[in-house]
Order: C-alpha cells, then structure tokens, then sequence
C-alpha cells in the first residue's frame, strides 16, 4: 500500500489528547467530544477503508458558533482540523489525523429554509445529499447533483468534493449548482462567500471553495439552487457486438443535439458480472450496453427518444430496448447500479479507479486496458460514466496474495496515467483526498502543485485544514496508491457505488 | 469529426512570458489587452500594454466532445463562427462589446448574456485554463473534460479576476448544441407583477431561456424542440415578437435605446426575486429579476446601500470618464482574501493592478 500521507502542518506542538480533550469539553460540553479508543474507532477511516488511523480527538459541534469555537481553539495551537460529513468519500479525504482533531458535522444537519419562489434551499452542512430533494419535493423541485450515495453522503461533503453523479452531463457538478456558502476560515473567521444573487463581486472565490476537500475553509451553511422536476424520463437500453462502435455511437448521439440527463456504457465483463447480480435483462454476449436516459417534457422526450434510437441504430446497435414502463426502467437501472456490490462477488477485492477521458478515445483506453489487464494478470471490468467521460475500471484482485496487491496498484497506476495522456483527469468525481496524492504527480508539474500549495497557504496560512491531503508536497512524487475494497465489503455496503 | 487544425499563427507564449518575467523583475506594471473592446469596464490603469491578439486560434474543436479550446487572443466572433459550422454555440452568450472583443478578454471580465440564469454563467463552462502568472511561469489548471476535481479550481477562479491573478493564454469551453427552436414574445406587465410571475414560471419545467424587463414590457424567449416552443408560447400568451433573435443581441449588446441615453450606466446584480428597488431612474431587468440595469441620478453610495440591502450588489458599467469605485467594495474578510490570493498568484502586483480593486 502506498503510504499515508504524512501530514504534519510546519509547527504543532506535542498533541496532548487529554487536555485537547478537556479544553474542547468546556467549549462544546461533554456529550460533544470523544476521546476514547473504542469511541474513536467508528472514525478512523471513510469510504476508503484501506487507509486508516484513529483521530486525535472527534469534536461534534451542534452550531456554526460551536464549529467556529472549535477551529478557533485549534488555530491558537496549530492543531490540525479533519472535516468529514457521512463519512462515504472514496479517496480518503476524512482519513483522521493522529494529532488533531476530526470535526464531525454530522449535527448540523437542518434544512433551514425552502424558498419555492426563487428555487433555493438553505441548509446546514450535515444534511444529506437526497433529503434535500425529498424536502423539495412537494414544491415540484429538486437538486440536481445525485452522486450515488446520496442517500448517506452529506451537501458539505459535496461542496468539499464537488461531487457530481449519473446526470452530470444535463445538469452540471456541485459547482453549478450552489449559490453561496458559510465559510469558516482556519483562523475562525467567518466569510459569506458567493450570494443569494446570481453573481458576486471579485474572485469566483465559491468556484475556489467547491472540490477543495477541506482544506481552505469549512462550510457552516450553504444555499443551493432547485431545478422544476422534469416532466418524464424515459431510457433506451442499446447493446453492441463492439466496444468502439458503441464509444462512437456516444459521441454521435451527442454531436447529433441531443443532451440525455445519463448516459452509462458498460463493457462485455460488466455485464457479465452484473447480469448474475441484479438479472436486469442485458444480453450477456453483447461487447457492450449503452443505457441512454432522456428526461423532459413528454413530447420532447418522444421527440428526442425516436432521434437517439435512429442513431443508436445506424451506430451498429444490435438492439434496442425502451424501458416500457417505470418498473422496467429501474430494472434496466439496476444492474448499472449494482456494478461495484457484483464486482465484490466475483473477486476478493476490487481496486476502483476514478479518471475521466475526452470520450473519442473511449474505445483505445479500453483497449490499452485490456492489453493492460492481461499483461499484469488480473481481470479489469469497466463501468463508464459515457456522457462525460468519466470511467471506473474496477481491477480484481486477491489482497491475500500480496503480490497481486502490488500489481494491482501498478495497474491502476497505469490506468491512470493512460487517462492523463490520453487529456483526462487522474479523478473525476471522487476526489484526491489521501489516496491519489502520487497520481497528482503525474497530472501536474512542479509549477502546478506549488501554486496549488500558494493557494492553500493564502487562505490557511496556519496549515491546520485537512493538511497533507488532495495536494502532494514536491518530494512524495514517486508512490501510486488506490482504493481497496477487501471481499466486497465496502464501508458501506447497503450504498449503490457507481 | 475531425479536430480543427491549430492554426499556423505563431505561438506567442513564449514571448508573453518574457514580457512578464522582465515586469515582475523592474517592478513595472502591465494592462493586459485583448480586443480592448472592455476597456470601459473597470478601474483605470497604467501600464504597458501585453496584446493577446498574437496569441490567436482554435487549437482543437471536437463537436462529439462538447469541448472547444482557443488561444486566448482568439476573436469572440471567429469561436462563435466555428461552433456555429457544427450547429453548437457558448451557450451562457457573451455580450461581445465590439468587434474585437476576444475569447481571453470575455472570460477575464467574466461576462454572460441572457442566457445565463437558464443555461449558466461563462464560468460554468470553463473546464481548463492555461495562464501565466505574475512570475511568467506557465501553468495548466483543468483540462478538456468535463468531471475533473484533481486540484484546486483554479480555472474557474481566474474567470472574473480581469486579469489580476494572471494572463490566461488558453481556455477550453464546454459548448452545447444550438437549440432546434426559438421564439420570444412579448406580453404587457408592470415590473413588480413581472418579477414575481416570471419566477413562478420558472417553477415548472418551461423552456424558458431569456427574460427581459422595461417599460411595463415583458419580454420571453422560448428555446428547445419546435414543440416545447410552441406550445410555451401558446400556454404564456401574449404577442409573437417577429425579430426575436434581433431584440435579445441588441440587449445583450446593450444596443437598445435603453442604453443610449446613459451617461452612466449600473448593474445591480440582486436575489431574483427581489421586489423593485425604490431608487429613482429607468430600469431594464433581466435574469428573472437577477440582473438590473438602471440608469440613474442617485449617488454611487445611495445605489450600492440599496443593492447591499437586498443581498446584492452594484457595478458601475459604465461611467464618463476614470472612476475611482466601480465594482461593489469586498466585505473585510472577503478582501483580506483577495489580496491574500493576489500575493500567491502576482506577488509583485504587475499584472492589472487596480483595474478591478485598488489594492488587487
């Protein structure tokens, strides 16, 4: 495994657990901090369950004054701050410090207001992903941003990730979809960053803030915008006897106008894995299946589905199945959706990489992959978030067998670096957190990753932000490390991960 | 498709940053420029002028992708053009203020047109810069894809800076296909009943995609399927508009005779659904009542206590003559930021200093 980042900001003092302890008691009371062991443990990893470590101290404020208390107290002692929402990030981002202190928003979690009229919604950090669209409902709106545990993961956690989701494509990230924020800088002061108005004066400091992983400020509240729910949604099923026929049936679909809220494509391994799984219909001996989802007014989405399907068609679909009803729609859903619990099924271990490439060379980074997969030895399934590029090869392995670990990790790293040179990302939705630090090396020169350190040092001059995550220092370029999932046994394995 | 070729216009790049690294070691200021069709908007500044136009052309286009990427000296009008060839346009619609304005000068004063609150802001399409920073070193933040969270934003946090954390020299754009229809109509409401009902619109799923305000006239743009469009119109009512596609460009342009007479022009930038502000003057609103110009004989401080008091802000467009304020003072801690940002980015402030704020 790669090592954890070491993350010691410049100067702390010796962290005494007890005293912080009872310092932070006095400013929180006594139901608010942990400091045990066995009441540490619950927080000693997130989604990436490979890295772990226990936190210094866990302080769980219940307000934005508590909060501030809390990262005010540390900032006089330049105690390290690790934020963490549900905890369901995949790259490690709220991976404890052993000398700090892990700031549990999990109670600040209200719904503060809906304002049907202007389409906004202003909530606490700690409020979760879906119920925000669930408490929208009733108003016939909705937020836009679905990352796939959204039933768990938190809107703080979002902005920190700038999460997106399977609609990315129509309906943008987190960063299109929040209007201002609270922001707690590492001193303790509090700024409002953005406004309830479309723009705001200066630097796009609220495009700055989303995706910064915690490390330039945390988030007290934020307000976010509500779409009008679409009228229907409706979703064709293509299957394909070639990989870079249905890669270019993607881009042709696209260049032909039409934007569908989802567009997945899951290669010949996928299906076969997720057909045992879930039973949701797909031809097992297609080399892949395209699933197109077009929402919008009915006739719209009739007008758009009979243009998707003629093109799908003379792309060198071999069939073409609409879901005809609600049921079926989800059934189709499924299998997509259940791709990771599956890959848990066929292999001890998975490792999920997370790069996005310009979608033209779908078809030859899928092929290096596989040249990739029987040159190392160990199987690649590929889920593929097609309409934007973003693609999670998931590379089966046995951790048992520490060898097939190292390979493993070799091979993502491969993968990876294949992604940045074919134009893409090293992460295009999970973030780096403590995980792709090296990855950061080869996306990025020296120049880069310091001016990103400039930033972190204008706004958290203390360093005490989640330090050592999401940017490598210059001297740790040299390792690759990824996210392991051991037997299947995700963190939390009710959760849809896609 | 294939990609556009890159243009055989030379790579200025190299020079730029000569011009940089020797300003940053003689501590001389530069105003960066592109078509200086801006030039109205903001602070004046000394400096020697850095021309971006040298640096012009598509460098590569992929319809199937969604993704153009121009040099920043590219004109406006020509990256129009070239997506327009493959029925896709910049759909937050930049004013372009001139003929000349380019590419890198659009983004850097960050400017969208009516289609923003629907479509989104330029910033929202921003998926990679290139740029040189105020030590004339070359960096690359983002990319051409459109799911990408390796690092801090940068991209997007230089779109708006006008300059001041750097001279970006490439931009890669996320485009959308041109709409199948249009059609605008025009229906007669006074302002305040207008804000409202154009916000209650907006709460079902209406192809709404431009929303102008004036004179007891409301004007609405309809974009999408030729059936969506019609029957939008058809629910709305009110008058067909013949030159539909002329009204919104003029606007976006500011050719209407709303703007003519304006010795000085503001921007309010406001919550949507704010009701009308009770500063004296005309108004012409967009952006679901988001953004409002007003021309007025109220005091800078009179109109920005106004703005500040329903959560938003004012911008003094345009004016007659050098002005000392023209974008809505930063709130202390906010301020603290930007020269903090400022510092990391231009640490020997050469690049626009105080065209946006005087100590940025």
């Amino acid at each position: 495994m790669a090592s954890l980042p070491s993350s010691s900001p410049d100067e702390h003092q010796s962290f005494d657990r007890a005293r912080v302890a009872a310092d932070l008691r006095r400013l929180l009371g006594a139901h608010a901090v942990i400091a045990s062991e066995e009441g540490l443990r619950p927080y000693e990893c997130d989604g990436l369950t490979a890295y772990r470590r226990l936190p210094g101290v866990v302080a769980i404020p219940t307000d934005g004054e508590e909060l501030r208390a809390v990262i005010g107290y540390c900032h006089g002692r330049r105690i390290p701050i690790v934020p963490r929402g549900a905890g369901t990030g995949l790259s490690g981002g709220a991976l404890p410090h052993s000398e700090g202190v892990l700031l549990n928003l999990a109670r600040l979690n209200r719904i503060l207001a809906i304002d049907p009229l202007s389409r906004t919604a202003r909530v606490q950090p700690g409020v979760r992903n879906l119920q925000i669209s669930e408490a929208a409902s009733k108003f016939g709106l909705f937020y836009a941003p679905d990352p796939s545990s959204q039933i768990a993961c938190t809107i703080g956690g979002n902005i920190a990730e700038n999460s997106g989701g399977l609609h990315c494509i129509k309906y943008g990230l987190t960063v299109h979809n929040i209007l201002k924020l609270e922001v707690v800088l590492s001193d303790g002061e509090l700024v409002t960053i953005g406004s309830d108005a479309l723009d705001a004066p200066g630097f796009d400091l609220l495009a700055l803030m989303t995706g910064s992983e915690g490390l330039l400020g945390i988030v007290v509240e934020a307000t976010v915008k509500l779409l009008a729910k679409p009228q229907c949604a409706r979703l064709v099923l293509a299957c394909f006897d070639d990989v870079v026929k249905a890669g270019a049936a993607v881009g042709n679909v696209i260049a032909r106008g039409v934007i569908p809220a989802g567009f997945e494509m899951m290669d010949n391994p996928t299906i076969r894995t997720v057909e045992a799984y879930s039973h949701s219909g797909y031809d097992v001996e297609a080399a892949a299946i395209l699933l197109c989802e077009l929402d919008g007014s009915v006739e719209n989405v009739e007008e758009m589905l009979g243009k998707v399907e003629t093109i799908l068609r003379e792309s060198g679909a071999t069939s073409l199945r609409v879901a005809r009803d609600e049921a079926e729609r989800q059934r189709f859903w499924a299998g997509r959706k259940g791709a990771l619990p599956a890959a848990g099924r066929i292999s001890p271990d998975y490792y999920c990489m997370d790069g996005t490439i310009p979608r033209r060379h779908i078809a030859a980074v899928l092929t290096r992959i596989a040249e990739l997969s029987r040159e190392y030895g160990l199987r690649v399934t590929n889920v593929f978030h097609a309409g934007d590029g973003n693609l999670h090869p998931l590379v089966l392995y046995d951790s048992r067998n520490a060898q097939e670990l190292r390979i493993a990790e070799e091979l993502g790293g491969k993968i990876l670096e294949l992604c940045v040179e074919m134009g893409g990302t090293v992460t295009g939705e999970h973030g780096v957190g403590a995980e792709k630090l090296d990855q950061m090396c080869v996306q990025f020169g020296a120049d880069e990753l310091d001016q990103f350190h400039a930033v972190k040092r204008a706004l958290d001059p203390a360093g005490i932000l989640n330090p050592g995550k999401a940017v490598p220092t210059l001297h740790r370029c040299a390792e690759f490390g990824a996210m392991h999932v051991h037997k299947g046994q995700l963190r939390f394995p009710d959760l849809p991960r896609f | 498709m294939p990609a556009i070729a890159v243009s055989e216009k030379p790579d200025a790049r190299k020079e730029f940053r000569e011009i940089i690294r020797d300003a940053a070691e003689r501590r001389t200021p530069l105003r960066l420029q592109g078509g200086n069709s801006k030039a109205f908007l903001g602070r004046a500044t000394a400096g020697t002028v850095l021309d971006t136009r040298g640096h012009a052309g598509v460098v590569d286009y992929h319809a199937s992708e969604l993704v153009i990427t121009a040099r920043a000296g590219t004109p406006l009008a020509d990256v129009e053009a070239v997506l327009a060839e493959h029925g896709q346009m910049l759909a937050f619609e930049p004013p372009h203020f001139g003929a000349a304005a380019t590419l890198g000068g659009t983004l850097a004063c960050a400017l969208s047109g009516p289609r923003r609150p629907y479509a989104g802001a330029a910033r929202d399409f921003v998926l990679g810069v290139t740029l040189i920073d105020g030590r004339g070193r070359l960096l690359r933040f983002g990319g051409q894809v459109i799911k990408n969270v390796a690092g801090f934003d940068i991209s997007r946090l230089v779109i708006g800076a006008m300059g001041t954390l750097g001279l970006m020299t490439e931009i890669s754009l996320n485009v959308l296909p041109r709409p199948a229809a249009e059609a605008t109509i025009r229906l007669e409401r006074d302002t305040a009943d207008a804000i409202r009902t154009v916000n209650e619109w907006m709460r079902n799923p209406l192809p709404i995609s431009a929303v102008c305000l004036g004179d007891g006239q409301l004007h609405v743009r309809f974009s999408g399927s030729v059936g969506d469009v019609r029957a939008a119109a058809a629910k709305l009512g009110g008058v067909e508009v013949e030159d539909g596609e002329r009204f919104w460009s003029d606007l976006r342009e500011h050719r209407l005779d709303f703007f003519r007479q304006a010795p000085a022009l503001w921007r309010l930038s406001v919550p949507p659904t704010t009701p009308p502000l009770s500063l004296p003057g005309r108004w012409l609103i967009e952006w679901n009542g988001g953004q409002r110009w007003l021309v007025s004989a109220a005091s800078a401080d009179e109109i920005r206590r106004a703005a500040a008091a329903v959560g938003g802000h004012a911008t003094l467009f345009r004016a007659e003559g050098p002005q000392e304020s023209v974008f809505h003072p930063l709130a202390p801690g906010i301020e603290k930021l930007h020269r903090a940002l400022k510092a990391a980015f231009d640490p020997h402030r050469i690049l626009n200093p105080g065209r946006q704020y005087e100590t940025i």
